[in-house]
């Protein structure tokens, strides 16, 4: 039994999706994203979707090594321009779906911009953010997620900033799907994993994550077990909670939860309207000439 | 878990059998499969794999219930369980 064993390793359900020949990959011991990458990958796997029809786009940093380690169409673009490639490949192949796949610094920092406008625009995409609250791959430094008063590499005193809160930003960027759960919350991060997926519209989906040697370290939580319970102990899950109530308050009260879906037509559905002739001329109420000039100023 | 008395339907109920396979030179040794492995099993190893780590190992293989929930959370996907080619036990009550 054992030489039988040691000639063929056995396979793990994921191998089908894995490129298993850069396996074991560059994430440390304990680090959260591989649980969120077999999540993802499980998500996939339950949507029946077709392997030609997904797409995967990261960025850069240690989340974004994600699309190097998925056996599906992937890229791995510049840093902080994950959306707009995505963007460009939903536009050239509407029937597909595309996931972005990245990390905190790289979605909100420097690609913020391409973020809420592409929130805004209601774009077809399903984005993934692994919350590390700092910049892991770099060595720790202070990033837009850090908890106010938490120590980084670039702020040795503690973080004199407030940090963003994800969720309430995408939803009044006008996301029409948000969601934020803890790394350890496996099942349920599967299940809006796999809802955000089948979504028709911005899909954001927030991970609260461990990077015990970065983020951990620097704050006295130095075993990953350690920092995986932390932030699970102090979840609460409130579902469709008001986004801008839903606080990542590390006393008691770290809120998880789906917060907001609903449907509204995507840029795609729009533009399609504009070029066929279908939208009415702006403004609905038409202008009326001769009123005009007759109302006072002031 | 103890019960004051033997459910009635215990003879009905099977429990569905799992084994629990370890791809030893994939883990890292992080510890998530051992803390959060619902039926307590498995323990980690003393000896290495060749990247220099310790492995979870299951002590009481027999125990699995095939819940999936190491093969979930490991993050290095090195450990995953499926359904024993044995018929189903009985649950363990009242012992």
């Amino acid at each position: 039994m054992t030489t039988a064993l040691a000639a063929a390793p056995p396979r793990h359900p994921h191998d089908d999706l894995l490129r298993t020949e850069r396996i074991p990959h560059i994430w440390c011991s304990g680090c959260g994203i591989g649980i969120v990458f077999g999540s993802l990958m499980a998500a996939i796997t339950k949507s029946g979707l077709a392997r030609q029809d997904v797409a995967v786009v990261s960025g850069i940093g240690c989340t974004g090594r994600m699309a190097g380690y998925i056996r599906l169409d992937s890229f791995h673009t510049t840093h902080g321009r994950a959306i707009p490639f995505a963007t460009g490949l939903k536009l050239a192949r509407p029937q597909g779906k595309v996931i972005v796949a990245s990390g905190d610094g790289d979605l909100l920092a420097i690609g913020g911009n391409h973020f809420i406008h592409a929130a805004r625009r209601n774009m077809d995409l399903t984005v993934i953010c692994v919350n590390n609250f700092n910049y892991g791959m770099t060595g720790g430094q202070l990033a837009p997620s850090t908890p106010f008063g938490a120590k980084t590499t670039t702020t040795p005193q503690g973080n004199p900033d407030e940090p963003f809160n994800f969720c309430a930003l995408a939803a009044a960027c006008g996301a029409s799907y948000v969601a934020r759960w803890t790394a350890l919350h496996i099942r349920r991060l599967t299940n809006t994993i796999l809802e955000a997926i089948n979504h028709k519209g911005f899909s954001f989906v927030e991970i609260v994550a461990p990077c015990p040697t970065a983020f951990g370290r620097r704050n006295k939580i130095r075993g990953a077990l350690d920092l995986l319970k932390f932030y699970y102990d102090r979840s609460v899950v409130k579902n469709h909670l008001a986004p801008g109530e839903a606080t990542i308050d590390f006393d008691h009260n770290l809120v998880v939860g789906k917060f907001v879906e609903f449907d509204r037509p995507t840029f795609l559905d729009h533009y399609q309207m504009v070029n066929r002739g279908e939208v009415e001329a702006w403004p609905a109420t038409g202008v009326d000439a001769s009123a005009a000039g007759q109302r006072k100023a002031g | 878990m103890k019960y004051w008395r033997q459910p009635l339907d215990r003879d009905e109920i099977q429990v569905i059998r799992g084994q629990v396979e370890v791809i030893k030179d994939r883990c890292k040794g992080c510890g998530f499969c051992i803390a959060y492995c619902s039926r307590g099993l498995l323990v980690m190893s003393r000896k290495f794999n060749r990247k220099g780590y310790h492995y979870p190992e299951a002590a009481q293989p027999e125990l699995c219930v095939n819940c999936h929930f190491c093969e979930v959370i490991c993050p290095e996907f090195a450990i995953f369980s499926s359904q024993a080619d044995a018929a189903g036990q009985q649950p363990p009550v009242g012992e």
